[in-house]
């Protein structure tokens, strides 16, 4: 018998109780006279029932759980969590942008598409690109909306290029896109010096290549010093050089990709744009694309016409939609506001904070933990736990117990290329303070692994959950509170 | 800036780090492309961002509002964001280290299980972008279980049918999402009636079909007949699959009572405001069966060491970070923030909150349209048809014009289908719900009164 | 039990038990120790045709998922679908009641791709 955490609002569930009531119906019409028995539902929804203040207790009790910016530092690795203003969110979430209907007439609506136009043109200039497209709704979209316009520029051309090049040590979803956009994927190696290996690289562009896709800087924290040539040969065997760029923290204000050579680049507006990651989402993944794309970019798209902001989905070029209406705007919102708080050599500064944040990071914790590669990174860092020299204590372990030292753990066992990989950006906002304390805790953990592994392997132990069964879970998968129909 | 690192501090680090200066840390980055000029406009303080987001947002008009088309607007308990916007819920981020993310893993195993008490459902996961895209997902769900079931088809074209009364903007995502697929074809299916009969579902439903699917209500607001459509696409082997009105469900039959394969839905509405098309959420769900080929994550309800609840993401080898181009969806980051003000609003209404909350929209939309077919010049579309809390109306002229014209009043009237369904230029796609009074539809029919009738055409 | 020292093994660490003009495959013991708790195996259709060396079936732990490779070209006879149920028995009887697939022999002769035991054991060891 499991013992109880924190109990589900199921069990905390009483019949009849009630929270929100609406208005009475008397005299409308009722669903029990016209609708037909055969739409009707017949037992009402299980959902909970309970008052307003069990439920306002019991999800913020579950807050309560969590580790999160607000409350501690939080160095996973590409993600980029840094601080999230909270007047963003105010604006997002008051009336004149929160309840706007999508569907309204562009007259109604010219705030928010005036913000938009502006957003556009706002990332245009940092990333170098000619156009931009708001609508994808996180990084993996915008990098299928990438594949997606790839293939309709060359099929435009009267070529039907099939393949894509993708370093091993990209992240999972550029894969993962490329074959939901019916492209093959041809995974290229990596070099020592943890860049892509520019013979192997050479050797797989082929007159099939639609697009190579690189991810600046790449998911070891190393800026691709080749990507100059990289761009030259793409573009000399007839394929567009992609840049995923979900690590834009690191060049925001420093460098445009469409300087580089590069066509088109989403970006996760998330991260470097900073809206709050909110348990896993959502973000925005917004793509830019040089001219000769433009017209393949999903409708709709702003345009300014007559000193009037429009929709406009008439492009036919276009890839078309990836989703239903123009986007995730209240993330749009957020970023527009975080972009009015900076100039340009404001941008320049937080992309410089954050490399030098990382590298001195990786400089306090040499002595315990190796980098990857070393020479100095750009906004993160990739050290190894070597489990030889820490009486068998893994990269898991030091994870574990650092959250019992009051800090997240940096992303673990990724990138797949580097075993017992720990990934570690601490972002521009974290002051040196929290810094020298990490590492103090880095360094303790190593000491304990020489001196008493046992403590470090069986953490974390002062957490609400100590390890949990992931085999069993995943085993036989447990995935709703029993009971999906009323009783009633 | 949010940066709290002093020169003094910089230069401390610096040397730390055993370098001169900060251009050495760089030096991989092409000299010549490093800081170019840029073009943005110059940084605001705090308190000016305010007032210019004010001034921006003074540019938006919130007319009383009739609009629906996949967006519907519905009342949002004040506790709702309060609870959702606590820096531990929006400041986290995907449950990777269990141990310090329970409070986000028990929300959204919560999550799940209203989803499937709501839809009546086997699983549902974690959340997906939207609606439109959480069909496409689902329809790539049914491509799969359809290669896996036919072995000795592979490659060879697989149909998906679905009638013209799904949304526009789900059809248009579908197409973008299969059209580079050699052995996919989409078919959509005229409904000059406003719903999908099924016996001409049934002529085109073949071996070759892999999914239909049908919103219920449609896009028109009719309510398909579902469980017929349904038993049609099981006849021949195919899936179904269903997109739902999921406060709606405070009323209507469930998805999983007529045996849906897979059910999807738009989140706007379970606590999220419209904000101009998102975020909000896509709800994905299905039967058993077919959780190996779902995408996006899952939450799992598990022990720890010493035998004490506790909650992780499981099923993770699926997923894109493991199976790379083999997984069945590249989702990663989802719409868990949406997911949570969600499972907040469904805890909060209960199901009497739900069945009030859709009752009235079913009250007060059959009250507004008798309303307005009464006034000379005005008809309800599909006259006959059943329909849940949104009507086509035809008018006595153009819907755009119309729309204008009711506009001077303040009064947005309806979605004018024109530009979607030529055949309907006349027709406006009108919505009440819950959020609307009495007096809102009279004022509403009494401007209707006032437009003038077009000269015949 | 297809006693392990008289089946054939591949480099992808799958066994094969020949039995007249069908065998019977699995992954090798070795290859459930590296994987470590198998929580779900993914199996072909039966009848579907596959080929030697290419993928065919999918092996997962908690954080990883690996391909699993025919060790013959031909049809799908057989699955075990008990596995559905019971992934932990790739871990506690890889050449037991762990067994993944039957396949008709099409080229019998492509045993000569195959390794035995004892060049199995070799090639764990060193690699070659």
């Amino acid at each position: 018998m499991i013992n109880q955490g924190e109990a589900t609002i199921f069990e905390k569930s009483v019949p009849q109780r009630r929270a929100i009531r609406f208005p009475a119906t008397e005299g409308l019409p009722s669903s029990k006279d016209g609708l037909p028995a055969e739409h009707r539902r017949a037992a009402s929804a299980a959902l909970p029932e309970a008052s307003e203040l069990d439920v306002v207790r019991h999800y913020t009790r579950l807050s309560q759980l969590n580790f999160s910016i607000d409350t501690h530092f939080y160095p996973l690795g590409s993600c980029t969590m840094k601080y999230n203003p909270k007047i963003n969110d105010q604006i997002a979430l008051g009336p004149r942008f929160s309840k706007l209907h999508p569907l309204q007439p562009d007259e109604t609506a010219q705030g928010i598409l005036e913000a938009l136009f502006r957003l556009e043109r706002a990332l245009c200039e940092l990333c170098g690109m000619d156009a931009f497209t708001l609508q994808p709704s996180a990084g993996a979209q915008g990098e299928f909306v990438g594949v997606l316009v790839a293939r309709a520029y060359h099929q435009k051309r009267g070529e039907n290029r099939t393949e894509i090049l993708i370093p091993d040590s990209a992240h999972g979803t550029n894969p993962a896109s490329a074959s939901l956009g019916a492209l093959t994927p041809i995974s290229v190696r990596s070099n020592a010096r943890g860049r892509l290996d520019l013979a192997d690289f050479k050797s797989r562009l082929s007159p099939k290549t639609a697009l190579v896709m690189l991810t600046v800087p790449n998911t070891l924290g190393l800026f691709e010093d080749d990507i100059l040539e990289i761009a030259e040969a793409a573009h000399r065997a007839g394929a567009l050089l992609y840049m995923d760029g979900a690590n834009f923290n690191a060049l925001a204000g420093l460098v445009k990709p469409g300087d580089l050579g590069v066509d088109m680049a989403h970006l996760n507006l998330h991260k470097t744009f900073s809206t709050p990651h909110g348990g896993g989402g959502p973000g925005a993944g917004p793509l830019g694309v040089k001219k000769h794309l433009e017209d393949f970019l999903p409708v709709p798209r702003v345009v300014e016409e007559a000193g009037l902001y429009r929709l406009r989905g008439d492009f036919p070029l276009s890839v078309g939609r990836v989703r239903a209406f123009f986007g995730n705007v209240g993330v749009l919102v957020r970023a527009y506001c975080y972009l009015r708080r900076h100039s340009a050599k404001e941008f320049r500064q937080i992309s410089e904070s954050a490399i030098l944040h990382a590298n001195y990071l990786k400089a306090l914790l040499k002595p315990a933990f190796e980098a990857f590669v070393d020479e100095p990174c750009m906004h993160e860092c990739i050290l190894q736990t070597d489990p030889k020299r820490m009486n068998g204590v893994r990269t898991m372990d030091v994870a574990k117990r650092l959250l019992e030292y009051g800090f997240y753990a940096p992303t673990v066992y990724f990138p797949l290329i580097v075993p017992e990989a720990m990934m570690l950006e601490p972002t521009e906002t974290e002051s040196k303070q929290t810094l020298d304390e990490f590492a103090r805790a880095m360094l303790a953990i190593a000491e304990e692994a020489r001196k008493t592994p046992e403590r470090v392997k069986a953490a974390p132990q002062s957490l609400p959950v100590k390890r949990l069964d992931e085999v069993g879970a995943a085993r036989n998968p447990d995935l709703s509170w029993p009971g999906r129909v009323s009783s009633s | 800036m949010f940066v709290p690192t002093t020169e003094k501090e910089r230069q401390e680090m610096l040397r730390k780090i055993g370098v001169g200066s900060f251009d050495e840390l760089v030096g991989s980055i092409p000299e010549k492309a490093r800081n170019p000029a840029y073009r943005l406009p110059k940084a605001l303080t705090e308190m000016e961002l305010a007032r210019h987001m004010e001034a921006l947002g003074a540019q938006n008009r919130l007319p009383l509002s009739f609009l629906g088309g996949g967006a519907q607007e519905h009342y949002i308990p004040a506790a709702v964001w309060a609870v959702a916007l606590r820096g531990e819920f929006a400041t986290a981020y995907t449950p990777y280290q269990a141990e310090a993310s329970q409070g986000t893993l028990q929300l959204i195993y919560e999550f799940q299980s209203m989803v499937c008490r709501l839809l009546e459902m086997e699983v549902a996961n974690a959340s997906h972008y939207d609606g439109a895209s959480a069909l496409a997902e689902a329809v790539n769900v049914a491509l799969l279980d359809f290669d896996g079931r036919n072995p000795g088809r592979r490659g060879a074209v697989k149909k998906v049918i679905f009638p013209e009364t799904l949304h526009p903007h789900y059809r248009a995502t579908l197409k973008t999402y299969f059209h580079q697929r050699a052995d996919v074809r989409l078919e959509c299916l005229p409904c000059p009636d406003g719903t999908l009969a099924p016996s001409v579902l049934a002529g085109y439903v073949d071996d070759s079909t892999a999914a239909v699917a049908a919103s219920c209500p449609n896009f028109f607001g009719l309510l398909e007949p579902a469980g017929e459509l349904c038993r049609a696409a099981h006849a021949r082997g195919a899936l179904f699959i269903a997109c739902v009105d999921p406060v709606g469900m405070g009323i209507l039959e469930p998805p999983g009572s007529y045996g849906a394969d897979l059910a999807v839905a738009e989140g706007i509405g379970l606590g999220i405001p419209p904000s101009f098309g998102g975020p909000s959420l896509g709800l994905v769900a299905a039967k058993r069966s077919l959780l190996r080929k779902m995408p996006g994550r899952f939450c799992g309800l598990t022990a720890d060491r010493d035998g004490r609840r506790g909650y992780v993401l499981t099923l993770q080898a699926r997923e894109q970070h493991i199976r790379r181009e083999k997984s069945s969806s590249n989702v990663c980051t989802n719409q868990a923030l949406c997911a949570t003000a969600a499972t907040i609003h469904m805890a909060l209404l209960g199901p009497e909150g739900l069945r009030e909350a859709a009752e009235l929209c079913y009250g007060l939309s059959h009250e507004l349209a008798s309303a307005l077919a009464d006034i000379p010049g005005f008809r309800l579309k599909f006259g006959g048809a059943s329909f849940y809390n949104e009507f086509v109306l035809q008018c006595p002229q153009d819907a755009s014009q119309a729309q204008k014209f009711l506009l001077k009043d303040d009064i947005l009237a309806g979605y004018p289908l024109g530009a979607d369904y030529p055949w309907l230029k006349d027709c406006l796609l009108v919505c009440a719900t819950e959020t609307k009074t009495r007096a809102d539809l009279r004022r509403l029919a009494e401007a209707a009164r006032k437009l003038p009738v077009a000269a015949a055409r | 039990m297809f006693n392990p020292e008289i089946c054939l093994y591949a480099k992808s660490h799958e066994w094969a038990h020949v039995d007249g003009e069908s065998a019977t495959a699995g992954i090798s013991d070795h290859a459930q120790h590296e994987i470590t708790d198998v929580v779900y195996v993914e199996l072909p259709q039966v009848g579907r045709v596959v080929e030697q060396g290419k993928p065919c079936a999918v092996v997962e732990s908690v954080k990883a998922a690996f391909d699993v490779y025919s060790p013959f070209s031909g049809e799908i006879s057989e699955v075990n679908a008990e596995l559905a149920s019971h992934p932990e028995w790739v871990n506690q009887a890889p050449h037991g009641q762990g067994w993944f697939f039957k396949v008709r022999l099409a080229k019998p002769g492509e045993k000569e791709n195959l390794m035995s035991f004892e060049q199995y054991r070799e090639f764990i060891k060193t690699g070659k």
